[in-house]
């Protein structure tokens, strides 16, 4: 008898599963997008959904999925089905998912949302022939030797110099102190260049601390260092929770110098309880402004916020462009949902060498064959608990 | 004057270390395990009182008590439901479990709370006090910390030394059966440990982030680790030693930090830990027992 019931359990349980399995696209549950009409081309990616970091990975697949709502909607063409895998912001765990993504049949991907995950499914990519164009993962080893991966961010390097360039052309400081996190590769590689970059402008770098995971709480020496030897700027290369709290030590320790962050730093001032004259005068390079006054952009924050309660930051505007980026690419190779993933991904390696979009997060954005972007990083300074445009 | 400076930001940090330490340092003392699941308690702590203040505007005082109050009573449902079950179970068996119960408070915070960080209102007005015309600035929440961690260690060793719960605690630390024999309640002292150490890191939250102020569901898991090598380090189930090892632990980081690099500061920590403990293999307050071979 016992047995008998053991068994009823396992077959409703087993029927439980594939009627699950049937019906949603998304293993998280949570996401119930449109359903597109007919064939619609198989999108995948792999972001931290729970875990730290999840704020950018839910960033992502919200903004992903509004970009594929809105296209589906409108119908045409070019349809998509979006699934987007938990990664924990784990290198091993996002192979799973990529794993996952390519068990379901996925023809083109978002690659990985962060930078150390994204290392490792990119090369998964490269490997399977599937085109991935990622939204933020920005680190140099994502793109490098993949012709086949893309990044719609800047990559780390380029923020790193171009943030030098800024500080130095428009002479924001004459001592620079920089304080960087060195068990992160997006902080490590805005480092490195802006240093680079910096020596060849003949900016001073009088101080360079750096601090790591557990180790991100006290900022006393970094900040001390610093002021001991008259840093007027400090450049912060890093995302915003470790910044607000070394904005909130320099001030209990009386020091106010200019700070530039970079795009990490976007963030800062939706910070539930976040005292925003702590940040007041910051200034950051990024390529996506939610309070930017465009009709675009305005109506993108509007939805996200409808949909999320939240006001979306950069990445969740770079994973909505990439969907958009897709759509204008696939229009353009009249590419259709029957291809398989290799053919897709030979037609897309022609398209985004070669054409020129417009987004949320920059006009007349153009890809080189390496995969990195080019667009250019506006300036912004906090005012007010605003940001405002420097130039 | 930096030097002192330094000095202050050790002790500081160290002592949160040290309140951590007490309660990681009475559950094994009395329970003969390693609660892991302590740091996400300091989690938990902090954010009932950054919504009791920032959501509810209540007064600090009451968030403070009402994340004291809510910890204790989480401290005992987490013991009845998760340990006590395995009271006679191998102790490899208790330990898995806390580690368990770490990561599902961890991801319970993550669903409840959301992963995005919060800023921790001050329970304590931001300022600083300022000594020598204002080259030594040491924060009100500094003097604080470092006053509630004397004072808990005050309280703790009078209690498990002069009261009659605190001795029945004692009792069974040395042995459990022989103490149920005298006609102790173990089960019951046992649990009292438990609320004791969870009240404490209700505390231990809300001073970590009034120091530190960016709370994520992760908040307690990193410093609930250092404060478990801090026991460890001072002695693990001694109380005036877990104080010691959270305060030098916390200043031996930050003159890692200043004097050697800011990259080497964590290897540094551990290496000294590593050292102490091969000259000392019970920590530096560590009760030496003999084993009987």
């Amino acid at each position: 008898m016992k047995k008998l019931l053991c068994l009823a359990l396992a077959a409703t349980m087993a029927l439980g599963l594939c009627a699950c399995g049937g019906d949603t696209p998304s293993s998280s549950g949570d996401s119930e997008g449109t359903k597109p009409q007919g064939a619609a081309f198989k999108l995948g990616g792999t972001g931290p959904l729970t875990g730290p970091a999840a704020i950018y990975g839910m960033a992502a697949k919200n903004g992903a999925q509004i970009a594929v709502d809105e296209i589906n909607a409108k119908g045409g063409e070019v349809q998509f089905e979006l699934r987007y895998e938990d990664d924990v912001h784990d290198a091993e765990k996002a192979v799973n998912a990529y794993n996952t993504l390519k068990d379901w049949g996925m023809q083109i991907s978002l690659g990985s949302v962060t930078s150390k995950p994204a290392e490792a499914t990119s090369a998964e990519n490269n490997a399977d022939r599937i085109f991935a164009l990622t939204p933020s993962a920005s680190s140099e080893a994502t793109i490098n030797g993949k012709d086949n991966v893309f990044q719609m961010c800047f990559m780390d390097p380029n923020q790193g110099s171009a943030s030098a360039q800024y500080i130095a052309e428009k002479k924001l400081g004459t001592k620079i102190a920089v304080i960087w996190k060195n068990d992160d590769v997006y902080s490590k590689g805005v480092h490195e260049t802006f240093l680079a970059k910096a020596k060849e402008l003949n900016l001073e770098i009088v101080s360079d601390t750096t601090f790591a995971d557990g180790n991100d709480t006290d900022f006393s020496v970094q900040l001390a260092d610093a002021q001991s030897k008259g840093a007027d700027l400090v450049f912060l290369p890093m995302y915003y929770q470790p910044a607000a709290l070394i904005l909130a030590q320099a001030k209990n320790i009386n020091y106010a110098p200019k700070w530039f962050g970079v795009d990490g730093m976007d963030g800062i001032l939706t910070m539930e309880g976040f005292d925003a004259t702590l940040a007041e005068g910051v200034m950051l390079l990024t390529p996506f402004n939610a309070d930017a006054s465009d009709e675009k952009t305005q109506a993108f924050v509007k939805t996200y916020q409808e949909k999320f309660g939240e006001v979306p930051n950069q990445f969740a505007a770079d994973a909505y462009d990439c969907v958009y980026a897709y759509h204008e690419a696939l229009t353009n190779a009249k590419a259709t949902p029957d291809m398989d993933a290799a053919a897709l991904c030979d037609l897309m390696m022609k398209e985004f060498t070669s054409m020129t979009f417009s987004g949320l997060t920059g006009t007349d954005v153009t890809w080189d064959s390496t995969g990195a972007v080019s667009k250019g990083p506006k300036g912004m300074v906090i005012e007010n608990g605003t940001y405002v445009g420097l130039d | 004057m930096t030097f002192l400076t330094f000095l202050i930001s050790g002790i500081s940090l160290g002592s949160i270390y040290a309140i951590i330490a007490l309660g990681y340092t009475m559950v094994y003392g009395i329970a003969k395990m390693l609660n892991f699941a302590h740091g996400d308690v300091i989690m938990v702590g902090a954010y009932i009182c950054f919504y009791a203040t920032s959501r509810f505007n209540l007064p600090a005082v009451v968030g403070v008590l009402l994340a004291v109050v809510v910890c204790t009573i989480l401290g005992i449902i987490i013991e009845r439901l998760a340990y006590k079950p395995l009271r006679a179970a191998p102790l490899l068996a208790v330990l898995i479990t806390a580690i368990g119960v770490s990561y599902f408070l961890q991801n319970a915070a993550l669903l409840l709370w959301s992963s995005s960080p919060k800023v921790f209102p001050p329970v304590i007005s931001n300022g600083n006090l300022s000594l020598f015309g204002g080259q030594l600035n040491i924060p009100y929440i500094t003097l604080v910390t470092i006053l509630a961690c004397i004072v808990i260690m005050i309280v703790l060793v009078w209690f498990t030394s002069k009261t009659k719960m605190g001795k029945a605690m004692r009792a069974c630390s040395e042995d459990k059966g022989a103490a149920q024999l005298m006609g102790i309640n173990v089960n019951g002292t046992i649990s009292l440990t438990f609320a004791i150490g969870s009240g404490l890191a209700a505390i231990a939250g809300v001073l970590l982030c009034s120091a530190y102020p960016t709370l994520v569901p992760t908040t307690g898991a990193m410093p609930g680790i250092k404060a478990f090598t801090a026991a460890v380090f001072g002695g693990i189930g001694s109380i005036p030693g877990a104080m010691i090892g959270g305060i030098l632990l916390g200043i031996i980081e930050i003159f890692t930090k200043a004097y050697i690099s800011t990259q080497l500061s964590d290897p540094i920590v551990f290496a000294v830990l590593i050292l102490v403990l091969i000259v000392r293999p019970a920590g530096l307050l560590g009760k030496q027992i003999r084993e009987k071979v």
